[in-house]
């Protein structure tokens, strides 16, 4: 399999001012290929308006066993989330 | 607002090429860093964006300086999260500035040698534990009236940014207005020191909006851009009228005793901050232009071994790996 084509992963802007999101990978031999690819694949019902691809290689993903001690230090960090502030109605939104 | 006084460029582009860039963003489109764009958009944009990032770094400092010296385990841990945010927003705003084409680094220098601004109100001391909360209530308050209408900016990365940012603003504004108010509803000493907070800080806030529309050169062509959205008097009335009412809740005196509710146009009478001192504020005479500058520079320079040390190791390691396939 040494003339494998590499894996792309493709993101794709589905309106006008939104990020573009991940939306699956396909393979092509380069770049422009894999753009033209992600159209036929990923759009075909005018799903987006620009499209993104990035070889999957290139991609350092954490690893999901680190969950804990990734994510678990801003659970204790209440505070950080508005409510946690007791602001009386008549002093309005905030 | 974070942004004061930006200068508009000029445009010189091919006339139809200009006209589909408005009518673009006419339509309420988005305009994002591939698309073509004028030089003048592209060139006001990354000097407010960039102000805007030079604000939230700068801004760290004020606050920075009483982290150790929050009266409270509390207090502290939610200062320290609130400055730490404000780095978060630095760099959200500078990786926006980037996508148009001028580099971290270029932005970084910029701010170190006084080419580009931030804004004013960084310039004012926080003196004492009131200041703090006083900050957090009045400085990101009217942040944040600024950048709720930035949301729906023209520019795509500009205001994705803004929409993160406005999400974690909100605790900004409510963790001060909970400490002061602490203070507000304590001793005889900690409610004067509370009032002292917000007669000194109410005007350079005011400030914050850039001056009065008659004397806004810049604004047409930012607003016909939606890079600007409301003018500065608006937003500033904005600010004050919603304002008014918290300090009165506070049970502490109005700042300026000109402010006065006007049935007729059903908003708030006030009277404007003193320009002359906005403007050397601007000019760099403020109370602390110095030392934030100075600030911003020895830390650009004494973290220079652990970029160049972080860079040499990710070299090596990628060569080792290199070597090994």
């Amino acid at each position: 399999m040494k003339n494998e084509w590499p894996l792309w992963e493709i993101f794709i802007r589905g309106q006008h001012g939104m990020s573009h999101r991940h939306v699956g990978s396909l393979h092509a031999p380069d770049a422009e290929m894999a753009i033209k690819n992600a159209r036929d694949v990923y759009t075909r019902r005018n799903e987006g308006v620009s499209i993104w691809v990035v070889e999957a290689n290139h991609i350092a993903a954490s690893s999901p066993s680190d969950k804990g001690p990734l994510y678990e230090p801003s659970e204790s960090k209440v505070y950080r989330h508005p409510t946690f502030f007791d602001i009386p109605e008549e002093v309005g939104a905030m | 607002m974070y942004a004061q006084m930006v200068q508009s460029e000029a445009t010189q582009d091919d006339p139809e090429k200009l006209a589909a860039f408005q009518a673009r963003i006419d339509a309420g489109e988005k305009i994002e860093p591939k698309d073509w764009m004028p030089e003048g958009y592209r060139k006001t944009l990354i000097r407010q964006i960039g102000q805007h990032a030079h604000s939230e770094i700068v801004g760290q400092l004020p606050e920075g300086n009483w982290i150790t010296r929050a009266p409270t385990l509390e207090r502290k841990a939610i200062l320290l999260a609130k400055v730490q945010d404000e780095a978060g927003h630095g760099l959200y705003l500078y990786c926006a500035a980037e996508t148009m084409g001028v580099s971290r680094d270029e932005l970084t220098e910029m701010l170190l040698d006084g080419r580009m601004k931030y804004s004013s109100i960084f310039n004012y001391p926080t003196l004492n534990w009131a200041d703090i909360g006083a900050v957090g209530w009045l400085v990101d308050g009217a942040a944040i009236m600024n950048q709720v209408p930035l949301q729906r900016t023209s520019f795509g990365p500009y205001s994705r940014a803004m929409i993160r940012i406005c999400k974690e603003e909100s605790f900004h504004a409510r963790q001060g207005f909970d400490a002061i108010r602490k203070m507000a509803e304590g001793t005889p000493a900690q409610k004067k020191m509370a009032q002292d907070a917000v007669n000194r800080l109410w005007f350079p806030a005011l400030m914050m909006f850039g001056p009065s529309d008659k004397d806004s050169v810049h604004s047409a062509q930012s607003m016909a851009w939606k890079i600007k959205i409301n003018t500065n008097d608006e937003l500033r009335q904005k600010f004050v009228d919603q304002t008014v009412p918290q300090i009165e809740f506070l049970g502490l005196d109005l700042p300026d005793p000109t402010i006065k509710w006007n049935e007729e146009r059903g908003h708030y009478d006030y009277s404007d901050p003193d320009w002359s001192e906005f403007f050397e504020v601007i000019k760099g005479n403020g109370p602390c232009n110095v030392d934030r500058l100075a600030a911003r520079n020895k830390a650009w320079d004494d973290g220079a071994w652990v970029r160049d040390g972080l860079l040499a190791h990710a070299k090596k390691k990628a060569a080792r790996q290199h070597a090994a396939e």
